[in-house]
Order: structure tokens, then C-alpha cells, then sequence
């Protein structure tokens, strides 16, 4: 009788373990399809170069949303531009004092998150490169094209 | 992990962010595909815009005129600015579009449909003259803080629609109501439903008079999305902020509106003149009434050279707010000595007006002709910025082109 149930108890092992063996390949199967990454037949042409590459950085400009490429730029992409467009920052000026102000502004009415230990870079970032110029009173007239008036 | 692979992580956390979702599948996304919800489309094209405008802000849109585009006497859709604050709406449904009045004091709160707007009410056409409470922005010294306009967030187009004060009185107004305030279908940007991205108003005696519309068509034809399709209200001559787009409430209130960018140091400046770069308190800031006297030389494009036997001919168009202008000026020499222009009365209340001058040169040189325009009551326009305010609004400083005669 003691043989009879050990003779019982190894074929369920047996019956127990093929099925493992079987849901780990198709698990393991599932998941090798899953992040297979086709290696293509055809030979890669690449695109123009200034619309694919997000991280390509020209004369010192990010060509993909304009700011200046310097410490902190990645972090002010990252927090600064998921509500409004980088152009609403790049055509600013402010002192440190005027950009806290504005982040401050933006955590109170505009449902800005809490910028954490990132704020010191990108207040840095941005009151170093995009700080004020005096401009007096009233400017020359700048960058006139001119052209022949007949 | 090498430093391509880790940007490209990045890049597709900064996506998934802006998406409000992760992206599944995000490896099987072909290399240069970008999801539809972050593809860039051609906003000269989207809105109908000459490709001579500047786009200041694309998320949310704003985007603007150069002087010399402005040159039509009523302005045509594709040279008229966009100033947007939030997101604008999608899937508008004309025949589903309803306008609520409501609020502590109407009489009897109602919702219309837009076609008994349209059927019940008389219909009347105005030129309107829109300009954006921080047009010129850019000059201001400190900077302020905002899209830095230069000249051309401003528009004179032909308004078509029904009186507010005709459905004001249809519903009726108790006596103690001071306000209307409007709220349109415009989203926020952070995407949170319970946040109006802008919501003004002005007060009763505004909204009553004969060129306050709600407005369905703009030049002839339905108001284009950009500019608050299918219901705009349109209130000449003030902020253009005061025109809410895409308006599907009204509230009559019994205390000035309290909607979004009333408060604060938005569309408000010192009650008090202020030094430049003060800081104000909230306490001691005014809300903008009637836009300043202003003009606008929109012919030629500034940077023509001409030769010395020729006369110039130039001209554009004036504003004063809730005024009329009485009296345009040019000088080709910073103001020493001023020569009228012709000026042309209004089209209608609150309309713009054309001038125009023929100029001659003394001999050779650099010149810039300046513009200065006079309202009805004696105030003219500053050759320098006028005083200066936390958000930079209200620069009517004159507009000046520049010349050289070869």
C-alpha cells in the first residue's frame, strides 16, 4: 500500500513539474516576443538630422525646444514644459527673485508640483541664462530689414 | 546602459508626462514616430494664418502681427493675433451649443440654444477694435513677466451678433448686479477639469452698451475656432481678455466677477503710479478699464530706402479705448517738430480709424518717422514707455518706423 501511494505521489510530480516546464516556456516565450526587437532586413537611412534627434544641441541651443544648452537645462525641460510651451520660459527675463516668484506662482494657482532639491538647479539655470538686460526707456529701432521702396 | 539609451528613456518619460499616460508598448513605437497627441501641427496652417505672423507660444497658442501686416482697414482672420490661455476646444458642436445666463443676480437663470440666440434676438454688426491688455509687453524695463508682445496683439475686425443687453434684459438683472462674468469651454493647461483657464467680465455698464455682443460671426463668416467659435463675447475697445471665446455662461453678478485672472497682478496695474520694478501688493492693484490711446503706422514696413526726390506716403490706423481719436501727428525728426495726419472718423463707436500723410525729406540720412495719436480728451500717446507696472500692460508709447533716404 506505502508503494502503491508513492508510485501515486511520483506521477503527479511528474504531471506537476511537465507542467512547469511547459508554463515557463510559454511564459518565457511570451516574454522574449514580447521585447523582441526586430533586427530590420532593409539598411537604415537616416532622417533629416534635425527632426529626429530630441537631444541634438545646436550652436549651444536644444534644436527641440530652444532652451540654451547649460546645467539644469534637462531638469527645466522635464518640469517646466509639460503644462505650457518652452517658448513661454525662453522669452522671458527675470532676476532669481522674478523666476522663484513665478515658480511660486505657478505651485499656488497653476497645480505646479513641488519641484524638490531640482528647484536650486533650475532656478540657477534659468536666473544665469535667462536673466535681464537693462533696456532704458526706449530702444533703438533693431534689426530693420531694409528694402528699396519704389 | 549607455547615455543614448538613458536620454531616450528620457525622452519617452517626458512624453508619457505631457500624455497623462504611460506609453505601452513604447519600445515598439517605430524609432521617429512621434504619438498624435505631441505631433507638432502647422499652426499657420491649422489657423488659417499668414506666414508672416510670429508665434510667441505654442502650448497655449499666442501668436501675432507685425505692423505692416495690419494694413487692411477691418483686419482678416489671417493676420488677426491669437492670445489663447488655455486649451482650446475640441469637437464643438454648433447644434448642441448652449449659452447659460445665471448667476446671484439674474432674475430668472436661462440656457440657450445658439439658434434661439440667433432667431430671438436682433442682429447687429460692429467693427470692434481688440487689443491684448499686454501688447508691447516686450519694451517694458524690468522685463515683465508674460508673452512678450511687441505691436501686433492688436485687431480691428467686423463683428457680427446679438446684444448682450437684449438676453440680459430677456432673462432680467436685479438692481443690485455689478458684474457680468463670462466662462467658455476652453480647458486648463494642467489638464485638471475643475480649473477655468480664464474667466472675466466687465462690469454692468459695459455689458450694456449697444457694441457689447455675443457675437457668432466674425468678417462675414462663422468665427474661425482660434478666435472663440461658435460664441464670442466681444466687448470693443477694452482688454481684449474682457471677449471671452467659446462662451457658454454668463454670470450676473452682485459683486465684481471672481473668475480666473481677475485677481492678482493679471489684467490689473498699480492704482497708484509705481517706480519701475516695485513690488506691488494685490491690495493696491486696479483691474484695466478702457485701453489707452494708441496707433499704429501700418504702411510702409519699416526699413524702406527711398530717394531724396520722392515723397513718402504712409498711414495706419488709431484707437483710444472707449474714446475716439481726435487727432494724428507724425514727426520725422524725435519729436521736435509734429505734422498732422488726415484722420478719418470711426466706422463705427469703438472701430479704429485710418490716417494718412504724405512725407518729404529735408535731404540725405537715417530717419524714423514716429506716430502720435491724441484721444477726444487731450491724451496723446508718450514717445517713452509709460509708467511702468508688474505684468507690463497698457504701453501705448508711439510706434515708429525707420526710413533712410539714399
Amino acid at each position: 500500500m506505502g508503494n502503491e501511494f508513492q508510485k501515486q505521489v511520483r506521477a503527479l510530480s511528474k504531471t506537476l513539474l511537465s507542467f512547469l516546464i511547459l508554463v515557463l516556456f510559454l511564459f518565457g516565450g511570451l516574454y522574449y516576443w514580447a521585447n523582441y526587437t526586430p533586427q530590420p532586413d532593409i539598411v537604415e537611412i537616416p532622417l533629416e538630422e534635425t527632426t529626429d534627434d530630441y537631444d541634438k544641441v545646436e550652436n549651444g541651443v536644444h534644436v527641440a525646444t530652444g532652451f540654451i544648452d547649460d546645467t539644469g537645462m534637462q531638469a527645466t525641460i522635464q518640469n517646466c514644459t509639460a503644462c505650457h510651451s518652452a517658448k513661454l520660459v525662453t522669452q522671458n527675463r527675470m532676476s532669481r527673485e522674478g523666476w522663484k516668484a513665478a515658480i511660486e506662482w505657478m505651485q499656488e494657482t497653476q497645480n505646479l508640483w513641488d519641484l524638490g532639491a531640482n528647484e536650486e538647479l533650475i532656478l540657477t539655470y534659468l536666473s544665469k541664462n535667462y536673466a535681464p538686460t537693462d533696456k532704458g526707456r526706449r530702444q533703438n529701432l533693431e534689426n530693420i530689414e531694409w528694402y528699396e521702396l519704389k | 546602459m549607455n547615455r543614448r539609451g538613458f536620454t531616450n528613456k528620457i525622452s519617452l518619460a517626458a512624453m508619457a508626462t505631457v500624455l497623462g499616460s504611460d506609453i505601452v508598448f513604447a519600445h515598439r513605437m517605430p524609432k521617429d514616430y512621434l504619438p498624435l497627441g505631441l505631433q507638432d501641427p502647422d499652426p499657420f496652417k491649422m489657423f488659417s494664418k499668414d506666414k508672416g505672423m510670429v508665434v510667441l507660444n505654442d502650448k497655449p497658442w499666442n501668436m501675432e502681427a507685425k505692423a505692416h501686416l495690419l494694413n487692411d482697414d477691418i483686419t482678416p482672420n489671417k493676420f488677426m493675433f491669437i492670445r489663447n490661455n488655455g486649451r482650446t476646444p475640441e469637437q464643438i458642436d454648433t447644434s448642441k451649443w448652449t449659452l447659460t445666463l445665471d448667476g446671484e443676480s439674474v432674475k430668472n437663470a436661462k440656457t440657450y440654444s445658439l439658434a434661439e440666440l440667433k432667431s430671438k434676438f436682433q442682429h447687429h454688426t460692429y467693427q470692434l477694435t481688440l487689443e491684448c491688455g499686454g501688447n508691447g509687453r516686450s519694451e517694458f524695463n524690468p522685463p515683465a513677466k508674460g508673452n512678450q508682445w511687441t505691436v501686433g496683439a492688436v485687431s480691428c475686425a467686423e463683428w457680427t451678433g446679438v446684444r448682450l443687453r437684449d438676453v440680459l434684459d430677456d432673462a432680467g438683472i436685479n438692481s443690485d448686479a455689478v458684474y457680468i462674468g463670462y466662462h467658455g469651454a476652453d480647458t486648463h493647461l494642467s489638464g485638471d477639469p475643475k480649473k477655468e483657464p480664464i474667466s472675466r467680465g466687465v462690469p454692468i455698464s459695459k455689458a450694456m452698451q449697444d457694441e457689447t455682443l455675443l457675437a457668432f460671426a466674425m468678417n462675414g463668416e462663422d468665427i474661425p475656432l482660434a478666435h472663440g467659435h461658435p460664441l464670442r463675447l466681444v466687448c470693443g475697445g477694452w482688454p481684449a481678455s474682457t471677449s471671452g471665446k467659446w462662451v457658454n455662461r454668463i454670470s450676473v453678478r452682485n459683486k465684481v466677477h471672481d473668475g480666473e485672472k481677475m485677481g492678482g497682478t493679471s489684467y490689473r496695474v498699480p492704482c497708484e503710479t509705481v517706480a519701475p520694478g516695485s513690488k506691488v501688493e494685490d491690495s493696491d492693484m486696479c483691474i484695466i478699464e478702457s485701453m489707452p490711446v494708441k496707433s499704429l503706422i501700418t504702411y510702409p514696413k519699416s526699413g524702406a530706402l527711398i530717394k531724396q526726390s520722392q515723397t513718402l506716403n504712409i498711414n495706419g490706423h488709431a484707437w483710444a479705448g472707449e474714446l475716439e481719436v481726435s487727432k494724428m501727428e507724425y514727426s520725422i525728426d524725435f519729436g521736435s517738430t509734429w505734422h498732422s495726419c488726415s484722420l478719418k472718423k470711426p466706422a463705427n463707436r469703438l472701430a479704429w480709424q485710418h490716417f494718412n500723410a504724405t512725407v518729404s525729406f529735408p535731404k540725405k540720412g537715417y530717419y524714423e518717422v514716429w506716430g502720435r495719436a491724441t484721444d477726444a480728451k487731450g491724451k496723446a500717446q508718450p514717445m517713452v514707455l509709460p509708467g511702468w507696472n508688474p505684468k507690463g500692460y497698457l504701453n501705448n508709447a508711439c510706434h515708429r518706423i525707420a526710413v533712410k533716404i539714399v
